[in-house]
């Protein structure tokens, strides 16, 4: 029995109370009564990675919404695990950070922690659900978390606008993403990813398979920030360092690439999937590291860098997913380095860019600035944030002795073994992928050496510094610390988190592939001359002596005009959309009842004339024997009001007659033997029409001041086509029989509900659901009339006062 | 004649202008008709109210039957003074506290393992009234009763009352 579905449920259910500790105990900092979460919760999920390296995934589910086959299904196989520990596992460290960092007396740090906890439960929610519906749930948590949290200190202009743009543009690909989640689900008619997974035969050859991979896609890439919808995250840095450190280098921004691992079995195999995944990895990579180069500030660099390495590790995604076109056999060997090396360098860069933002924001909060420009020599003030920033950095720029180097390598391996492919049209253009990946790997290069040496050596400038302090508390230096030992400990022990961690997410990504036993070899360190270590050497070189020069080239990057970038043309399309949105909607949002009432009728006539001419469900069977004398008579006199209603030129005729049509519906109502009913409207018409008579004073005069010929002529039209389409409902729904009789109910309402009154048993009883939400928008009527009414009263006296 | 036949729309204008005027239009007959017809409607509501279980009635008209009685006394006196002869209530309170309980009635039934809004009803020998029924409906009726006068009646009371400002 696994409570895996209930853990995921505790950061939930502990932010619930956060905010009360936060109220109640202000003395102790909050954030130590947030900590013990994610360490039990990595502890707890630790427990499973012996399980999941035997090959034996848990799965568990819980039935949610069983009517729609939507469960709450929680699964447990080695990728799931890697992500579910790095969130929890640096969660946990950002948490420590974050107690230093943020300063309990200042800060509204019940927001801060629940909104972190709202986004670790959500992305564990993500990484362990088995249910699409479930799984896109969580996915959108995660966009407004992150949103919560980038707009942490609203009252800056640059946190509102980053976070804006961030939830723009992650929500938009996660309705690109449920689209293709719920075309997907239909092509293999369930909701759960195992069994699609098992059905993925059948998919390829669907109409609808390329769609849903494109939209489904546009999730992903939003998500980890791709080429061309990366402009959100360089903005998302407007949030606190730890919140950058936690979401937008270590989690959430590779959610994305996780959506691309899990369905990999499913798409991997085809043109499209491999071209798209790996061409826009490939691109990201470039712009990524070559924009990181050119940046001022340390966190907007970071943030760059995150993009390449990003953009890096679906590239690898793209390329090993060429597997799953061969199938489990030795061709395919050549594929699988490159999934490896995706997730490998997926935990080594949540490790070394964790510690590289902790970095960054130990300098912001001892010197009060991230601007390089102002930077320099701080090496003999902060001598330990100096070693971690070159463990990170270096790590970043793939030099031994750090587990960078083991995955650049890896990286290396898997780009030019995809340029020896020949599926895919690779033996055309196989060969830009090295060699792309190799000019990035040297501006990813140049911009680790700008990071460290631009910061701590050079030329001190204390008078440019708004605050000079050495080292900072051990809490914030302990969990940067923990991230650049396990660098240098990934280096020397790769083969024990391969063995644990990475083969089984290997086999999640790539099913059948491990068990075959294709000769993958372990990682090492030193594997003799290879093309890999002679392309390391390449970059170290041409990278030392570009960023020698560094001065002489860096103009380049000032050509670029500035309409030619893409948050230029994200600026303009938002405040075009807006101008043109505010322009429709001042055109029908007139201000008068009248031309709403006329919108909505002419909608309800629209939608029920083209519903009943498309389904042809006009019927009408006549049964005029049945038809009194009273009945004819009763409509005569209700037509002879209608025209009253029509024709007074008074308005209190007007509503008179229409309280006369109201009654004569209760004559009716007496007729049929309804005597429930005729009570009820004979009230209803004696209320309302006081309530019309109320409201006599405000409405304006009758005498034809409205309108010219044709609004009248659209009144006309609208008014005809509503009577003429309630008629027809009502012919039709007598004469159709297209549902079982329900009469049964009624007449055993005394057994069913202890009532002779069968229309009082269908009120409170059989449809008692109905009327408890009748009366629920009563009431909210008639607090609206209040907040109308009483809102106008407000406005006018204080109008009344000011003059 | 006219004094008598239009003695309604008087009531009505009298309504809406509140304490406005200051010469008070002495209406007897209509109001001398409100006294007992009031009571009579009240009664009658309380009757339908409980009726709606086995014959006509319920508790969506005796709701609204309790609101046309009032609405008949604001419209024979002045809204001040019936507001003046009744519980300080706000009608709006009442209304929620209909809806809610109504939501109640309906949670009870989870309690008992029971799915939303089932009710239950049961025979019960109590002294003076015999054998009687009782059913959990009814107490739901209680909340339709309740949200349906409150409502009624905040509208009305809310549009005269911004009347008697708007006339000012």
């Amino acid at each position: 029995m696994s409570w895996l579905y209930l853990i995921i449920l505790i950061p939930f259910l502990y932010a619930v109370i956060v905010p009360l500790i936060f109220k109640h105990i202000p003395q102790i900092h909050t954030g130590w009564f947030v900590l013990p979460i994610p360490v039990l919760l990595f502890m707890y999920l630790a427990k499973y990675v012996t399980f999941v390296a035997m090959d034996s995934p848990f799965i568990h589910s819980v039935p949610w919404i069983p009517s729609l086959g939507i469960n709450y299904a929680t699964y447990v196989d080695g990728l799931a695990l890697i992500f579910g520990l790095i969130v929890t596992g640096i969660g946990a460290l950002v948490i420590l950070y974050s107690i230093y960092y943020l300063s309990k007396e200042r800060e509204a740090l019940g927001n801060f922690y629940v909104y972190l906890l709202l986004f670790m439960g959500a992305m564990l929610g993500v990484v362990f659900s088995d249910n699409i519906i479930v799984l896109y749930m969580f996915w959108e948590l995660t966009s407004i978390s992150s949103f919560l949290l980038i707009a942490y200190w609203y009252q800056r202009k640059s946190s509102r606008y980053g976070a804006q743009k961030a939830l723009l543009i992650t929500i938009f690909g996660g309705f690109a993403m449920l689209a293709g989640l719920l075309m997907l689900a239909n092509i293999t008619d369930t909701f759960s990813i195992r069994e699609m997974i098992l059905r993925a035969d059948k998919t390829t050859a669907h109409p609808l398979f390329l769609q849903s991979m494109v939209l489904l896609l546009l999730g992903a890439f939003t998500k980890s920030a791709q080429f061309p919808f990366h402009i959100w995250l360089p903005d998302a840095m407007e949030a606190p360092t730890p919140i950058s450190a936690y979401l937008h280098s270590a989690t959430m921004v590779k959610a994305g690439i996780y959506l691309i691992a899990r369905f990999t079995p499913i798409f991997g195999g085809s043109m499209e999937w491999f071209w798209l995944v790996s061409g826009v990895g490939m691109i990201t990579l470039f712009w990524g590291s070559f924009s990181a180069v050119k940046q001022v500030d340390l966190k907007a660099m970071l943030a760059f860098s995150t993009i390449g390495q990003l953009g890096m590790i679906i590239c690898l995604l793209g390329l090993g997913s060429a597997a799953m076109y061969y199938g489990p056999v030795k061709e395919a060997a050549l594929c699988i380095p490159a999934i490896l090396a995706a997730l490998f360098h997926l935990v080594n860069h949540s490790t070394f860019k964790g510690c590289l933002f902790m970095v960054v924001g130990i300098i912001d909060y001892e010197t009060g600035t991230r601007d390089i420009r102002r930077l320099g020599g701080l090496m003999g003030l902060m001598p330990v944030t100096f070693t971690l920033a070159v463990i990170g950095s270096f790590s970043m720029a793939g030099l031994p002795p750090f587990n960078g180097f083991l995955s650049k390598e890896l990286f290396f391996t898997g780009v030019l073994n995809a340029s020896r492919l020949d599926i895919f049209r690779m033996e055309t253009w196989g060969m830009l992928f090295p060699v792309v990946a190799w000019i990035a790997s040297i501006f990813t290069f140049i911009y680790c050496m700008v990071f460290v040496f631009r910061t701590f050596a050079g030329d001190y400038q204390p008078q440019k510094l708004e605050k000079i302090n050495n080292e900072p508390a051990w809490g914030m230096l302990l969990p940067p610390a923990v991230l650049a030992s396990l660098v240098i400990l990934f280096f020397f022990f790769p083969s024990l988190l391969a063995q644990y961690l990475l083969m089984p997410a290997v086999a999640s990504v790539l099913p059948g592939f491990v068990e075959a036993s294709l000769g993958i070899g372990p990682i090492e360190a030193w594997h003799g001359w290879t093309p890999e270590l002679i392309m390391t050497i390449g970059v170290v070189v041409v990278g030392m002596i570009l960023f020698a020069n560094y001065h002489k080239w860096s103009r380049f990057y000032g050509y670029i005009p500035v309409w030619f970038t893409l948050n230029f043309a994200y600026d303009s399309l938002l405040v075009k959309t807006e101008k043109t949105f505010e322009k429709i909607t001042r055109g029908y949002m007139t201000g008068f009842i009248r031309d709403y009432l006329l919108y909505i009728f002419a909608f309800f006539v629209v939608v029920l004339a083209g519903v009943i001419l498309m389904l042809n469900s006009f019927a009408f069977n006549p049964d005029v024997n049945n038809v009194s004398m009273y009945e004819v008579v009763l409509v005569f006199v209700m037509v002879v009001a209608a025209l009253m209603v029509l024709l007074s030129r008074h308005r209190l005729v007007a509503i008179i007659s229409l309280g006369i049509m109201g009654y004569l519906v209760a004559m009716f109502f007496v007729i049929f033997r309804a005597p429930d009913l005729a009570l009820t409207q004979l009230v209803v018409e004696t209320v309302t029409t006081v309530l019309f008579l109320l409201c006599f004073y405000f409405l304006p005069d009758l005498k034809n001041k409205i309108g010219e010929i044709g609004f009248k002529a659209a009144n006309m039209a609208v008014a005809l086509g509503f009577g003429l389409i309630v008629t027809v409902i009502a012919l039709s729904a007598q004469s159709n029989r297209l549902f079982e009789t329900i009469s049964w109910f009624f007449e055993n309402s005394y057994e069913l509900a202890g009532a002779k009154n069968i229309v009082n048993a269908i009120l409170v009883d059989f449809r008692g659901f109905d009327t408890m939400l009748e009366i629920l928008v009563l009431c909210i009527a008639g607090i609206g009339v209040y907040t109308l009414i009483k809102l106008r009263l407000d406005s006018r006296k204080v109008s009344s006062k000011n003059r | 004649m006219q004094n008598q036949s239009f003695g309604i729309l008087r009531g009505l204008r009298r309504f809406t202008e509140g304490s406005v005027i200051k010469i008070k239009i002495n209406d007897v007959l209509l109001q001398t008709v409100t006294k007992v017809a009031s009571f009579v409607i009240l009664t009658f509501s309380v009757y339908l109210f409980l009726a709606g279980h086995h014959n006509p009635g319920g508790g969506f008209i005796g709701g609204l039957v309790v609101a046309a009685a009032i609405t008949l006394l604001f419209l024979a006196y002045d809204v001040k003074t019936v507001r003046a002869g009744f519980p300080p209530v706000d009608f709006k309170v009442l209304a929620v506290s209909g809806v809610l309980l109504a939501v109640i009635t309906g949670m009870g039934a989870v309690v008992f393992g029971k799915p939303f809004l089932s009710h239950a009803f049961g025979y019960f020998n109590l002294p003076l009234f015999g054998e009687t029924e009782l059913a959990t409906s009814v107490i739901f009726d209680v909340g339709v009763a309740l949200a349906v006068l409150g409502t009624a009646l905040s509208i009305i009371y809310t549009i005269s009352e911004d009347m008697c400002i708007w006339k000012r």
